[in-house]
């Protein structure tokens, strides 16, 4: 069987599961729509929240990122887990407790404030749909490249198989399915790293791999990896840049994560706020095996292609062009990967140009230039199962596993767009007498809307796909995770206080990224050149999130100290809420 | 109940200030900030720093959300706040 059939077999048996489950979990009220009718076991919810979070980007990009950079990018590592650990301990019991169905809700009647929720609907809307966006291209992208297909017809198949289970099942539906996609992405990331840890290091469990020796060279892996990354130009692989702006970049990714509200309604699903604590651990422990062995993943793949590149060591003779595996065939079609023999000497010489010394040392050994020209980071994953030797069907299983990251994500994402839209806005602002199924047709009206134009944006991406990280993680630290948090923590805040501090997070937050990256980042429209030498204090645009929740905090705690106090029973909503006891009354709601 | 209620809250902020501590003791301390200071010990060709960035912290992390869990369901029923 050819690596096509194979690739499509795959993908069609797991694409035929997720339809099946969701004809099995139809949604048939507004509580199953929005919240799986809040039955969800922790667990089962923990692994349905680990594909929520675990993107295309976490799936395909992440290992890439690390490998390429090394120590400094275990930034992405503490930053996509530790927020668990905020939004465990700081919003997720309580805002179940509470008990309604969306994070605007639970902003607009605990600041007893209309506008107050419009903010918030705005602020998710904002954060969602750019989030969006990355997760349909990644489908395409996916797609195209193991389907033989182009980008835009896959993109159309993703779009209907989500169409299918998200609008048939809603939140019941996308939560059963996202635990079949989890466990379809954690089998396909981890075959190929358990191969290349055994390979390398004898050590089946790719995170202790990392950390051990290597039986060819008798050293640990990273000294071997350091070593030959700088005797080719590179930079040490453990050796960090800025240590407070790494700090200050977690940071606002740990912030940024606990205040995205597609996770955060996850934790609506479960039955009591006992079982939210439980499941914020699960998530994490899900999310765990991936995240534990993407840095393996990373330096393993640096580590097998650097020696692909130099198979007789540095100082020996490159890589002849006719001995370069096949996957470099396969993979230079893309057009992710390239190499060009620029000296003509018949081999590639791959180190870094400007690394120090290394012009001399080119001069040296007739050496004209890096010729491993282009080498996407995102290979890395997608091309695992190739560098390792391992069968087709494991080839199949990845793209089965990228597909899944995507979808599920997606499939999140489009939820809590579609509920702020049919209950934030129709059924609390435009028309409050809607009945149960009039509200449950909206819902599944604004979700066909809602995937019709992630659709569009991701055949048409506007110009700042790519900033869509720095984005969405720096507004939902600036606005809701604040918002939301002061709405537990301090009985005083009120509503003035908390619409202001959300609108100045919002302003100052979009304001610091349009003036280095352009006005909703169209190129040539920034104010300031994107450069250390033009950032206030030093500080780049991504790393901006916990400035603009800092910027939150105060306004709104100056403007509710000098306005009037929250009414009585909105202090007791606040009482409630951080007490366990009656969340079942809330449920009969 | 008032008072109850009060005292329940002031233990669950005491137990989130020292998980909080911890985790960024962890993740901001010992993998980045202090991590010259833990550049003796070697852990796999490395030092521990490192460790703490690529896997200790991910640990740290999920230990401290299942003891929390755990606790807060423990203050729950001791303070008979829990659900029924």
């Amino acid at each position: 069987m050819d690596q096509f059939t194979l690739n499509l077999l795959v993908v069609g048996a797991s694409f035929a599961l997720y339809i099946g489950i969701a004809i099995w979990a139809r949604a048939g009220s507004t509580s199953e729509f929005y919240a799986a009718g809040q039955g969800v076991n922790p667990v089962i919810n923990g692994m349905a929240t680990a594909a929520d979070w675990m993107s295309a980007a976490s799936f395909i990009s992440m290992a890439g990122l690390i490998a390429f950079v090394g120590y400094s990018n275990s930034t992405f590592l503490m930053g996509w887990t530790g927020g668990y650990v905020l939004m465990a301990m700081l919003l997720a019991p309580y805002l179940r407790k509470f008990g309604k169905y969306t994070v605007p809700e639970f902003v607009g009647d605990r600041y007893y404030s209309t506008s107050a929720r419009v903010v918030a609907v705005i602020c998710l809307l904002v954060i969602s749909v750019t989030y969006v966006i990355g997760q349909m291209t990644g489908a395409g992208v996916a797609f195209s490249r193991f389907l033989e297909v182009t980008s835009t017809q896959g993109l159309l198949i993703a779009s209907t198989v989500v169409f299918i289970y998200a609008v048939l099942g809603g939140m019941k539906g996308i939560t059963y399915t996202q635990v079949a996609q989890y466990i379809v992405l954690i089998v396909a990331y981890t075959i190929p790293a358990v191969f290349i840890s055994l390979q390398l290091t004898g050590n089946p469990i790719p995170g202790l791999g990392l950390f051990s020796t290597m039986p060819s060279t008798g050293e640990p892996l990273l000294v071997t990896l350091n070593g030959l990354l700088t005797d080719l130009g590179f930079s040490e692989y453990t050796t960090g840049s800025n240590p407070w702006l790494m700090a200050l970049f977690t940071l606002s990714l740990m912030i940024g994560t606990a205040g995205l509200p597609h996770v955060i309604i996850r934790f609506f699903t479960v039955p009591k706020v006992a079982d939210a604590r439980w499941s914020a651990g699960w998530a994490l422990v899900f999310i765990a095996l991936l995240y534990l062995t993407a840095p393996a993943v990373g330096a393993m793949a640096r580590l097998n292609i650097t020696t692909t590149m130099w198979p007789n060591g540095v100082e020996g003779e490159a890589v002849a062009v006719d001995e370069l595996p096949d996957w470099f065939q396969t993979w230079s079609v893309t057009g992710l990967l390239k190499v060009e023999d620029k000296n003509g000497d018949g081999r590639i010489q791959y180190y870094n140009e400007g690394g120090p010394g290394m012009a001399e040392l080119a001069a040296e050994r007739g050496w004209a230039g890096n010729e491993l020209v282009t080498f996407n980071r995102d290979i890395l994953v997608l091309a695992n199962p190739e560098i390792a030797q391992l069968p087709g069907w494991v080839i199949a299983l990845i793209a089965a596993g990228g597909l899944a990251a995507a979808l599920s994500t997606a499939a999140g994402l489009l939820l809590a767009i579609s509920s702020a839209i049919s209950h934030d806005l129709v059924k609390s602002v435009f028309n409050p007498n809607i009945s149960e199924k009039g509200e449950l047709l909206v819902a599944r009206i604004s979700m066909a809307f809602a995937i019709a134009l992630a659709t569009y944006l991701g055949i048409n991406p506007p110009g700042f796909a790519a900033q869509v990280v720095a984005l969405a993680f720096g507004l939902a630290a600036a606005t809701l995770f604040p918002t939301l948090m002061m709405g537990i923590f301090s009985k005083r805040m009120n509503a003035p206080g908390a619409t202001l501090g959300m609108v100045a997070g919002l302003v100052v937050t979009c304001a610091y990224l349009f003036t280095y990256l352009g006005v909703f980042f169209i190129p040539g429209t920034n104010m300031l050149a994107n450069s250390a030498d033009n950032w206030l204090f030093g500080i780049p645009p991504t790393h901006f999130g916990p400035i603009g929740a800092l910027i939150n905090f105060g306004v709104a705690y100056a403007v509710s100290s000098v306005t009037a106090p929250p009414p009585k029973e909105i202090q007791d909503l606040v009482e409630s809420v951080r007490i366990p006891r009656g969340a079942g009354t809330a449920l009969a709601k | 109940m008032a008072e109850n209620n009060n005292a329940y809250w002031s233990a669950n902020i005491r137990l989130v200030t020292i998980c909080l501590v911890i985790w960024a003791l962890c993740s901001y301390g010992f993998a980045i900030l202090l991590r010259p200071m833990l550049s003796g010990i070697a852990v796999g060709g490395t030092d521990l720093g490192f460790w703490f960035a690529q896997q200790g912290s991910i640990l740290v992390f999920l230990a401290l959300i299942f003891f929390y869990a755990w606790r807060m369901n423990k203050l729950d029923k001791e303070y008979g706040v829990d659900e029924q």
